[in-house]
């Protein structure tokens, strides 16, 4: 257990400081609040930036487990673990869909570095796993290729 | 108000490992109906998971999150008897919260 870590976050200042580095923005840590921005945004760089970032460096410690080809768009089963220290929160991001990014989970200490859920796919496309791990952001890369889009009608 | 969530929470070795199945349609707002008009969004866009008072997950989601949407993580600091809380909250302001108790491994 990485102590500090967990002493910086208790602090008022370590809420400062992440609210700094743009990872949440003042009063979302005591309220739900939804990052309409970042939700609206529709490229991968305009994802990054919405939630705080400057760029995301490739990272071979972020695994992605999704299929190669999934069937039905409507539900890709997606898993993503980092393995990076003090990671803090994992987004699921879907280049092709109509609003970049889907999902964004924040890992507080003592929760493990991984996420499992299920999206929805408009077509073929990558999809990038970001993580945010010590202030800084990296990202992994799969395609997946789609038989029938999920979000028509 | 929305059907409860199916929860499921055990020990995996030091770590509980929690799965939920939420009960939800996570509408796009980009489908139309039958006659052609847009059928408004609807959607979950926050997520928390209580343990002991401490936030151990929260999670923002878009509309892209599948229909009836799925949640598979673990967490530290579980002991089998306690109790693990999910709420959720979408864009017409609808939430719900349930809970479950966490089984031995």
């Amino acid at each position: 257990m990485d102590a500090k870590r967990r002493e910086v976050l208790k602090t008022g200042g370590g809420a400062l400081a992440l609210a700094a580095a743009g990872i949440i923005r003042p009063g979302e840590a005591f309220a739900q609040e939804w990052n309409k921005a970042a939700f609206e945004t529709k490229s991968v760089a305009e994802t990054v930036k919405a939630l705080g970032g400057g760029a995301s460096t490739p990272s071979g410690s972020i695994e992605i487990t999704a299929p190669d080809i999934a069937e039905n768009g409507a539900v890709v089963p997606i898993a993503v673990e980092s393995k990076l220290p003090r990671t803090q929160a994992i987004a699921i991001l879907i280049e092709k869909n109509p609003n970049t990014l889907s999902a964004e989970f924040e890992i507080p200490a003592g929760t493990d570095p991984f996420v499992s859920t299920r999206v929805k796919m408009a077509e073929t496309s990558n999809i990038y796993a970001l993580v945010i791990a010590d202030g800084k952001y990296f990202h992994a890369v799969k395609e997946i290729k789609v038989t029938i889009g999920g979000c028509g009608g | 108000m929305a059907d409860p969530m199916r929860i499921r929470a055990s020990m995996t070795g030091d770590k509980v490992e929690v799965k939920v199945l939420m009960a939800h349609e996570m509408e796009t707002g980009l489908r139309k109906d039958a006659s052609g008009n847009a059928i408004p969004a609807h959607f979950i866009r926050n997520v928390t998971v209580t343990h002991g008072g401490r936030t151990v997950l929260s999670a923002q989601w878009g509309t892209s999150v599948s229909r009836n949407p799925f949640l598979h993580f673990r967490f530290k600091g579980g002991k089998p008897g306690e109790k693990v809380t999910i709420s959720w909250l979408d864009n017409k302001g609808e939430k719900r919260t349930d809970e479950a108790v966490i089984a031995g491994g």
